[in-house]
């Protein structure tokens, strides 16, 4: 059995306890995070037991998934058709994650450009502005709530003070921090290519930094929202949309930064080559997309 | 479809031979799998015990409305048992029976040894009876479970909703992961398994109608996904997207729940679709007409589900070119499905028909399929859509195309595909008898719904008006009988599974295809080496 396994076969695993382990880790956390938020707002004693068993559970399960993984590519058992097989998945998983915020900008833009003018008695609805809240003036950011005795007021929104102030403006730096390390582990990418080890390390390295810095400034930006600027997720309709899009942003970026971490450890243990390299690949498809849409979020919900 | 062979006759067995993988013994065989036919018969097993639950609840809703008045349930479990009807029927049965037979079905059809991704292929399955166990259990819970429809609009599920709307909401994001894995599997497994030779316009029109419906998927459960994720934000972290005091809109809930909704129903009906197109051919012996024009039609079909979507709420007060847009735009979708049913009936036309269990759930499908979707056009019609919308003339038009539409599709291909399967024969009379019982309990219990929903019965109520009596009563007699006769399919499937006629490898006389050339039932592991696909006749 010491033969090199036959690259004509496509490797099917005979059978495996990852994903039923898998499964049920996910279903404790559901559990858990369910009967945890309904105690929260029942304001009864919360339990955060099983929340933590399906976290870890799901955590270690995952860890040796992955793990397991990865032995069997350095055994040689993933042949040429098996790694296309991931390709596909990575790809069109991001596809996926693209629709799920697709999601939360739709609810942005019609907010932003329907619901709001409505409520404000633009057009045909006219008589809506009249008979719920007079007194409620259509513009965005919306620092004037329809009813402030239900959705109190946010003190400011986070919106551009102008270009010329940019300087001062944290997001833009947050942008510019992003973009960056977008081109850093592009550059990590064509050294591994290279064959170039420490570049590779390196840059990768620098990568997973920038995410940290990207991470702590918008920590920052939060604390002044809810500390200084009185903006929380309960302000209404900016303060919502605004926390959704970049709270599951900045989840994906931890995500990211994660994943390229993991890839890092893996790289400073020799693993990867020029013509095998797809956990890193997909670290950094990954990389990307989360700047995009970054570059998306900078755009329609600070910018304009 | 262009007919296929295979070159030389080196299937299986010579090279594996010295290293045959048999599966495990016990629950641990199941729980562990990885075989792409274990997970298919695993999603078809529990398709079908939902379907089962679904329709208990079904009849418990069709037992409320025998008589006018209440008198067995109180409207509030009422309210529960319509909405759990609903997602356990959507999500529980006819998805997942749908995604089983991809399992059972892609791999062999494309001449690949399993699905591309074994292992998240288990986790797709698993994940779904957690799920429904946590939906169903909130039935139990304080406060019932939920009851704001299957389409659980705002404010409806955040503002009145009861506590346990909280799992209902997690158990959506549970079985939209599974979608999503499963469609990322089903998409890896046939752009790049397939045979040599297996070019796209070769594959068999169940695999191209999958393909399409796995890019639907793709697309829209994550959006499910962040419209149930602002649900639990409105409810426990006091955001306000779907209430107007903060500036948001209750209406923006059902515009994104139908970006999602719409496509789903075609989720719902495209495979059924491509197992339409794979039995009617054998049975009629004749090629499928126009086998490049339903690949097209069923893209078509796809894109123009994304463009339709509030034609389900035309009465919600949308701005008039919204809703000329939505209708024209609806009905649209009418020219590619017209090509279909006129391309089935082309391949019936002048064959040498034989009407075998499958082919005549088959045919049921086409005719009432068919007016399914003409009612659908009719509720297209935004002026007329203000009369039936919210009747019951709703409820008859979605289950037209849900019941003798999907549903029979699924049936069809148990008959058809089963002795492919356990290797062994259904009982034809009973097959028969199962159909007819079916097909008569379905029209006569939803038929009748198209004039109460037209006299002004509503839908989702626990009680009506006395005009509506007869109409209801004769309704409640069909689910019976349909509701039952599926009992009879579970016992002529175990009986077949049990006791059956050993099946030939080919089964059907005019069945065409890579799945016919293995042997019945089909090996454990099959096409370990990919098959070479050879064209012996053009299209004709």
């Amino acid at each position: 059995m010491s033969n090199p396994p036959d690259q004509s076969i496509y490797y099917v695993p005979h059978n495996s306890w990852y994903p039923i382990g898998a499964a049920l880790g996910i279903f404790c956390l559901v559990v858990g995070l369910g009967t945890l938020l309904n105690d929260l707002k029942a304001g009864t004693e919360p339990s955060h037991l099983l929340v933590y068993t399906g976290a870890i559970v799901l955590a270690v399960v995952l860890f040796v998934w992955f793990a397991k993984v990865v032995e069997e590519n350095q055994q040689g058992l993933a042949n040429a058709q098996l790694k296309r097989s991931y390709i596909w998945g990575m790809s069109w998983f991001i596809f996926s994650e693209v629709m799920f915020f697709a999601a939360f900008f739709g609810a942005l833009f019609y907010a932003r450009n329907l619901a709001v003018a409505w409520l404000g008695g633009e057009g045909a609805k006219a008589f809506t502005g009249e008979y719920l809240w007079p007194e409620f003036e259509a513009v965005w950011p919306v620092v004037n709530n329809p009813d402030p005795s239900v959705f109190e007021n946010p003190g400011a929104s986070m919106a551009s003070p102008g270009i010329m102030n940019w300087g001062s403006y944290l997001p833009f730096w947050n942008t510019v921090i992003l973009l960056t390390s977008s081109v850093t582990v592009h550059f990590a990418h064509t050294a591994i290519k290279a064959e170039a080890r420490t570049k590779f390390v390196a840059w990768l390295a620098i990568t997973v930094a920038l995410a940290g810095v990207f991470l702590f400034l918008q920590v920052e930006e939060y604390v002044e929202a809810y500390q200084e600027l009185g903006l929380t997720l309960s302000s209404g309709i900016y303060g919502s949309t605004f926390f959704l899009l970049t709270g599951f942003h900045g989840f994906h970026v931890t995500l990211g930064a994660f994943i390229l971490l993991m890839q890092l450890v893996r790289a400073s243990r020799g693993h990867f080559k020029a013509h095998d390299c797809f956990g890193f690949e997909a670290a950094s498809w990954y990389w990307h997309f989360v700047d995009v849409v970054w570059a998306g979020l900078f755009i329609f919900v600070y910018v304009m | 479809m262009s007919d296929i062979i295979l070159a030389g006759q080196d299937l299986d067995h010579d090279h594996d031979a010295h290293h045959e993988v048999v599966p495990d013994r016990g629950i641990a065989r199941w729980l562990l799998t990885t075989n792409h036919k274990d997970i298919g018969t695993l999603y078809l097993w529990f398709s079908f015990i939902m379907l089962l639950i679904g329709g208990t609840m079904a009849l418990v809703i069709r037992t409320e409305l025998f008589e006018p008045g209440l008198q067995f349930i109180e409207p509030a479990f009422f309210n529960q048992m319509t909405t759990n009807h609903g997602l356990i029927m959507v999500f529980g049965a006819i998805m997942p029976a749908f995604v089983g037979l991809a399992n059972w079905l892609v791999p062999m059809m494309v001449g690949a040894p399993d699905m591309a991704l074994p292992r998240m292929n288990n986790l797709s399955f698993w994940i779904l009876p957690l799920a429904f166990g946590l939906l169903i259990s909130t039935l139990f819970m304080e406060g019932g479970g939920p009851n704001f429809g299957w389409t659980f609009y705002a404010p409806l599920s955040t503002t009145y909703a009861p506590d346990t709307v909280t799992y209902f909401i997690l158990g959506i994001h549970m079985m939209g992961a599974s979608s999503i894995m499963g469609s990322i599997n089903i998409i890896a497994t046939i752009l790049n398994m397939r045979a040599p030779g297996m070019t796209l316009m070769k594959m068999p029109l169940f695999v191209w109608t999958w393909l399409i419906t796995a890019y639907l998927l793709l697309a829209v459960m994550p959006v499910l996904a962040g419209l149930v994720t602002m649900m639990l934000f409105d409810i426990h972290f006091g955001t306000s997207f779907f209430n107007a005091a903060g500036g948001g809109d209750p209406v923006m809930f059902q515009h994104i729940f139908w970006f999602f909704g719409h496509p789903e129903v075609y989720i719902m009906i495209l495979p059924a679709f491509g197992i339409i197109s794979q039995i009617i051919p054998t049975f009629a012996r004749k090629p499928l007409f126009g086998y490049d024009s339903m690949v097209y039609a069923t893209a078509s079909i796809a894109f123009l589900s994304f463009t339709v979507w509030a034609h389900h709420m035309f009465t919600v007060g949308m701005p008039l070119a919204g809703q000329l847009f939505f209708m024209y735009a609806t009905l649209l979708i009418a020219v590619p499905t017209g090509v279909k049913v006129f391309n089935w009936v082309s391949t019936m036309w002048r064959g040498a028909m034989t009407f075998e269990t499958p082919m005549l759930f088959a045919i049921a499908f086409v005719v009432l399929f068919t007016i399914g979707g003409f009612s659908g056009l009719m509720l297209a019609i935004a002026p007329a859509d203000y009369q039936y919308h919210d009747t019951y003339f709703v409820v008859a038009h979605f289950h037209y195309v849900l019941v003798p539409g999907s549903l029979f599709s699924i049936l069809a291909a148990v008959y058809y595909w089963l002795p492919k399967w356990c290797g062994r024969m259904y009982d034809e009379s009973l097959g028969k008898l199962h159909f007819w019982l079916s097909f008569v309990g379905v029209n006569v219990t939803f038929f009748p719904q198209h004039f109460s929903g037209l006299a002004g019965m509503p839908r989702r109520i626990p009680d009506y008006a006395l005009q509506f009596a007869d109409f209801n009563m004769v309704s409640s007699i069909g689910a019976y009988v349909f509701g039952f006769s599926q009992l009879l399919f579970l016992y002529v499937v175990i009986k077949a599974i049990k006791s059956g006629e050993p099946a030939t490898d080919r089964v059907w006389e005019g069945a065409h295809g890579l799945e016919w050339t293995l042997p019945s039932p089909a090996p454990y592991h099959t096409f370990t080496h990919p098959p070479r696909v050879t064209e012996i006749e053009a299209h004709s």
